[in-house]
């Protein structure tokens, strides 16, 4: 069974059309990239997987559910929690909240949630900062807090938007490798602008912008990428390794 | 002191104030702290504005006016979160809501006869005037809400920290967001009777304010929280015996006092 399997779905937000005719099929251990220009959708259609937003027209299915059933079986990372950096709350507290589609509501959290949670922090290596306060962790340890938060119901699915900003250069390589190491559980899609850490990283990309250019490989081509993104593109991916992928656009 | 203190007792309004203040601490702790997390710290004080027209409307029709102000406060809280999900921003919808709700309030008083003596305490506040029945209320409204607040702990947190990962997770946003103004607009109501609308604010921000300068956790904030509007109380109720000065005022004067320097000795000890 597909992980997801979107077909034709079209997105009206305000009656500006944000996704058309998208269709897409994510299989249970892939790990896609989704790139794509500002605006593009990239964000939107994450939220359609959750069933946050209501397709305009089309299906989408996941594990042959539909979106809202299908949240238990799903992480979610969402694009820069914003958040109070002073809020009172404890790194372990904050994974505990990701518990909450199992636990339920007017129930308290018990011994194997506590135990899930230590151990999803232990898996992003962040198991000794599970007493601090959330807002004293650096911006990198914050995004694994995240992760955690996401892979504590352990989910078949999960979905990364932007999982990398605000966390620096050495800690990203460290984060691509979590990633890698989770994806032998899960499917992950993963909404980033940074090109060159998308086809190092991951096994298929596709760009989004309003409409989907699926690819099954992340060999892309100037072609597609100049169609996703409507400019012109130079210094396409060699041999694999990434160079500079955009030109200077407006 | 002990002979002020026993002499104080001596009087039943002011067993009745001091039973009534130790009621509203709890209630101020446990929605304050709430209040100031979710930074909906001017919702509440223009739902206490708003209660006013249910005042008004009350003396005009000879009804309990604190009935009707309840009504009024659920309903302008209500409205204002209605409001502000269309494309109107939350602080125009709670000034529009405020205002209105004082101006109707002054006009169906001004209706009605013999107002302007009451109007004065509906303003600032006249925590002596509390009745036994008024206290029964506000022990039971404390009861509830508390137990609310506790029962639903998990979900609060997660509704304070980041709604939108609540959204995600399936948690009830909405209508989690909409019991919080509710239990808001409860307990600014029975504030009123303490210190008044237009202070109801400061006693439900300056103990969770101060709370969160010194602790980092949640349930610990509340419970300080609640100690902290415990001792104002009772220190403006003395304080305003001793001196004879208006007990609501008096109250709030300590509590900012005790807030200035807190916030002072956070500064020096915090790092940065």
């Amino acid at each position: 069974m597909s992980a997801v399997s979107i077909e034709g779905l079209t997105v009206r937000l305000d009656g500006r059309i944000v996704l058309e005719d998208v269709w897409l099929e994510v299989e249970e251990r892939d790990f896609l990239g989704l790139i794509g220009p500002n605006g593009g959708g990239k964000s939107t259609l994450l939220k359609a997987i959750l069933g946050l937003v209501k397709p305009s027209s089309g299906r989408i299915r996941v594990f042959g559910r539909d979106p809202v059933a299908a949240r238990p079986l799903v992480g979610y990372l969402p694009q820069h929690s914003i958040f109070d950096q002073r809020f009172p709350v404890k790194v372990l507290d904050v994974v505990l909240m990701g518990r909450y589609p199992r636990v339920g509501i007017l129930r308290r959290y018990r011994t194997e949630d506590m135990e899930a949670a230590r151990s999803a922090l232990d898996a992003v290596g962040m198991l000794g900062l599970a007493d601090r306060e959330i807002g004293a962790l650096s911006g990198g340890e914050q995004q694994r807090a995240f992760v955690a938060r996401a892979i504590v119901s352990d989910p078949k699915l999960l979905l990364l938007d932007e999982p990398t900003a605000g966390v620096d250069v050495a800690q990203q390589r460290e984060f691509y490798d979590l990633l890698k190491q989770l994806n032998s559980r899960m499917a992950i899609i993963m909404v980033s602008h940074d090109l060159s850490a998308i086809s190092a990283h991951v096994e298929k990309v596709a760009c989004l912008n309003q409409r989907l250019y699926y690819h099954g490989s992340k060999e892309l081509t100037e072609e597609d990428l100049a169609q996703a993104y409507g400019c012109p593109i130079v210094d396409m991916i060699a041999h694999g390794i990434p160079h500079r992928v955009l030109r200077e656009h407006r | 002191m002990n002979a002020l203190v026993e002499e104080m007792m001596q009087y039943e309004f002011m067993k009745t104030a001091l039973v009534a203040g130790l009621m509203l601490s709890v209630l101020c702790g446990v929605v304050g702290v709430y209040i100031v997390l979710n930074r909906i710290v001017f919702i509440g004080d223009g739902v206490a504005h708003a209660a006013f027209g249910g005042i008004g409307l009350g003396y005009l029709l000879g009804v309990d006016p604190f009935i009707l102000a309840l009504v009024a406060a659920v309903l302008s809280a209500a409205g204002i979160a209605a409001v502000s999900r269309s494309k109107v921003s939350e602080d125009t919808a709670i000034g529009v809501f405020l205002a209105m709700g004082m101006a109707l309030g002054v006009l169906l008083m001004s209706m009605s006869t013999g107002y302007s003596r009451d109007l004065f305490d509906y303003l600032f506040g006249n925590i002596l005037a509390v009745s036994w029945i008024d206290v029964r209320i506000m022990i039971v409204l404390t009861v509830v809400i508390t137990l609310l607040a506790l029962a639903l702990y998990k979900e609060f947190l997660i509704l304070s920290f980041d709604p939108h990962y609540g959204e995600a997770l399936g948690l009830p946003v909405s209508r989690l967001k909409m019991l919080l103004l509710c239990m808001v607009a409860f307990t600014v109501v029975m504030l009123i009777k303490m210190v008044g609308i237009i202070m109801v604010i400061a006693m439900l921000t300056i103990p969770a304010a101060i709370s969160r300068q010194h602790l980092c956790d949640l349930r610990k904030i509340i419970a300080l929280s609640v100690v902290l509007g415990m001792i104002f109380v009772t220190s403006g109720l003395l304080v305003s015996y001793a001196f004879d000065l208006p007990s609501g005022a008096t109250t709030i004067i300590i509590a900012s006092a005790v807030f200035f320097a807190s916030t002072a000795v956070s500064q020096r000890s915090a790092p940065t």
